[in-house]
């Protein structure tokens, strides 16, 4: 019985800190890990269309971004309200398509580069001209594999 | 005395040996169920660019299910009207041709989907379309998967995949827009 009666009489004890370090060193890793650096900026309203046969992207290395879709309200006196494109964080024309396949595709090793993948993240309202355009000139500068991107619908 | 110095010693160890153990199972925990912004969409490949179009009039008119979206939105598909809700079955029969009729395609390698759109088409009607011929197809893939070996086509192996995919194959044409209405 007397053994039982001695831990009763506890003060406080010190908590050992020892660990803290691995937490703190967890909790960098979490975040690194977890966080999608944005690289761009959206300057555009898009809302993509819902579909149902969806592929994931796996390698997110792989794809660049194409967005279209109307400009944000705060950009409309600059750029109009018709629906523009938008490379990297700028607004840009369909010309600028071939240079900024090759800049993303020089970052890219040499062997994955047949698996580069442009997802078109475009506006449910947008008319199919501007797409047409875009497509067109993917086609010309060979990169062939596309992708549509559409959030999921519960069918 | 002796009892107090006793109970001292002892409440200044607390063991942090399991410590680390709790802070993987709280890394790991999160690293798990944390789902990173993912992006998803329909997969498509262009044919490579090439200055004049594929002549599908030569094609035999019964291989050739061509679906139109005017720019109003509305499907015109093989000449008559159309709602997209009709569009999925209606693409199946036209593929498999389960009662060989004369006016469906022959069989289903032979079968092609011409879409057409138009410059003013919304791009939310188009995907849509798109997304019912792409079903259509994978309808069909996992009726053959069940069929073939019991399962459906995303379970299948890839050799499966291919063997199936040689057999009816996706083959959606997508022929220059007319450019009314932009």
């Amino acid at each position: 019985m007397s053994k039982f009666q001695q831990k009763k009489g506890k003060e406080s004890p010190k908590v050992n800190t020892a660990s803290l370090p691995d937490i703190i060193f967890m909790l960098l890793f979490f975040f690194m890990v977890t966080t999608v650096l944005r690289d761009s900026e959206l300057k555009l309203d898009v809302n993509t269309p819902e579909a149902t046969e969806l592929t994931k992207l796996e390698k997110k290395s792989l794809v660049n971004y194409i967005y279209v879709g109307k400009p944000l309200p705060k950009y409309q006196s600059t750029y109009g309200s018709s629906p523009k494109m938008q490379l990297g964080d700028k607004f840009a024309s369909v010309a600028d398509i071939p240079l900024f396949l090759e800049k993303h595709k020089i970052k890219v090793p040499e062997g994955q580069r047949p698996g580069i993948t442009t997802s078109l993240r475009i506006d449910g309202d947008v008319t199919m001209g501007i797409i047409q355009d875009i497509k067109t000139e993917l086609r010309k500068s060979g990169q062939l594999k596309l992708n549509y991107s559409a959030s999921p619908r519960a069918e | 005395m002796l009892k107090k110095g006793n109970s001292l010693r002892q409440s200044n160890e607390i063991n942090a040996g399991s410590m680390a153990d709790i802070a993987f199972l709280l890394l790991i925990f999160f690293l798990v169920t944390t789902t990173i912004a993912e992006d998803k969409g329909i997969l498509v490949k262009l044919p490579p660019w090439s200055e004049d179009e594929p002549d599908i009039t030569k094609l035999n008119k019964r291989n050739v299910y061509s679906v139109l979206v005017n720019k109003s939105n509305e499907l015109l598909v093989r000449g008559e009207p159309m709602s997209t809700k009709d569009l999925r079955e209606n693409t199946k029969e036209f593929i498999m041709n389960p009662l060989k009729r004369e006016d469906l395609a022959e069989k289903p390698t032979k079968a092609i989907i011409s879409l057409k759109n138009d410059r003013g088409t919304n791009y939310k009607t188009y995907l849509e379309v798109y997304n019912e011929l792409k079903a259509a197809y994978r309808e069909i893939w996992d009726a053959e998967g069940q069929k073939r070996h019991g399962k459906n086509y995303e379970f299948l192996t890839r050799d499966q995949k291919r063997d199936l995919r040689k057999d009816v194959p996706l083959i959606i044409s997508e022929a220059e827009p007319t450019s009314f209405g932009e």
